[in-house]
């Protein structure tokens, strides 16, 4: 299993990317797709990177959740801020936020998440002092930016990767 | 009616794509710095993928669907290699 | 050119709002691109288009040419599935790209730039 299939969800999602890429359930395309991600998974396996550790699928699915309902309410909150400039009352600016995580993919995910929502940018890491900096368009107040990043994700994403 | 309310959305959906190209088209040429240009290019290409998808709809064909994944792929390369470009000078290494 | 597909009026709706939604969003993002001052602030804009501008079209096109063709067409679900993981790989290493500039100043000065200053952001 192991030896074959070095990452399970890496090949499923292979498979299933080319089932609908080629929009059909037909066995002689489920049969290449599940070709295409045993290569792809081996493929992977020689660059030889750390296990994922990943292993609470529910509290995959609730920072999916969280992180949907987020990304909706900074977008109302960036499109205000472009199209009423008058009524914006903060500038914008950096912030600097010590982590916790060492997870490589973690840290990744985490990356994405921020970068992902509108008025949030990862911007750099320093992996020494596990210190994050981010850039954030409306900058009211620097202490719930940090509370936000700490307490609604990573406590979340050291749950399922550590 | 629905065909009424339809044509109309992708109408204006497609007017208010082409408008934002614009807008990105003329961040491109405005600049000031290289990276305004790069990020201008960005968004450029997502949004004319969304065009794509509104063409899509309009004519009733998949084949629109092809090229707006087409244009999202090089445009993800294009802007990393870009931006590595900005980096080091080189693309690379 | 008339869409002449006969769809129940609730779904035409439907599928009306989330495309208008996610073109709305787009171009709101796209008018950021040119209204904030300084780079930092614009990097945020595009974000706008590929969040919920790509999900509200991708999510009409589904809707719309699953009930043309009365069976599921979900496909539109993999241009999502592409904005959504490339997106930020892009905005990040443009950022660091930046900040690398900014740090290391004129050396790696690329064609294309007007302003000299190294610690301008």
């Amino acid at each position: 299993m192991t030896r074959y299939l070095p990452f399970p969800l890496l090949s499923l999602g292979l498979m299933v990317i080319w089932l609908l890429m080629n929009q059909t359930l037909a066995p002689a395309h489920i049969l290449l797709g599940a070709t295409l991600g045993v290569i792809g998974g081996r493929l992977l396996h020689k660059l030889q990177l750390p296990p994922t550790g990943f292993k609470r699928p529910v509290a995959a699915a609730r920072l999916a959740a969280r992180v949907f309902a987020d990304i909706a309410r900074s977008n109302v909150a960036v499109a205000r801020i472009i199209l009423l400039p008058k009524t914006r009352n903060a500038s914008s600016g950096f912030v600097d936020i010590s982590l916790r995580m060492r997870s490589p993919y973690g840290l990744a995910c985490l990356a994405c998440i921020i970068t992902a929502a509108p008025g949030t940018c990862w911007v750099d890491y320093d992996p020494n002092k596990n210190l994050l900096r981010i850039h954030v368009l409306d900058l009211i107040d620097e202490q719930a930016w940090k509370a936000t990043v700490t307490h609604r994700y990573e406590t979340l994403l050291m749950e399922i990767f550590e | 009616m629905s065909q009424l309310i339809l044509t109309w959305s992708v109408a204006i959906a497609q007017l208010m794509l082409g408008v934002s190209i614009c807008c990105a088209a003329l961040r491109l040429m405005r600049g000031p710095r290289a990276q305004d240009r790069i990020l201008a290019l960005d968004t450029f290409y997502v949004n004319a993928m969304l065009l794509l998808l509104a063409f899509g709809m309009q004519s009733g064909q998949t084949v629109y669907f092809e090229v707006a994944l087409g244009i999202a792929l090089l445009g993800f390369v294009s802007t990393v290699a870009l931006a590595k470009f900005l980096m080091r000078g080189e693309v690379i290494e | 050119m008339m869409i002449d597909a006969d769809l129940p009026l609730w779904l035409a709706t439907l599928i009306a709002l989330c495309l208008l939604v996610g073109a709305a969003l787009s171009l709101t993002g796209s008018i950021g691109l040119l209204r904030l001052k300084t780079f930092f602030e614009r990097i945020h804009s595009p974000t706008l288009a590929t969040s919920y501008g790509t999900a509200g079209v991708v999510l009409a096109s589904i809707l719309y040419f699953s009930a043309l063709q009365s069976r599921l067409v979900v496909h539109e679900l993999l241009i999502g599935l592409f904005v959504t993981l490339t997106t930020p790989v892009t905005l990040m290493v443009l950022a660091r790209a930046v900040l690398h500039r900014d740090r290391y100043g004129d050396k790696t000065r690329a064609p294309g730039d007007e302003r000299r200053s190294t610690t301008k952001r």
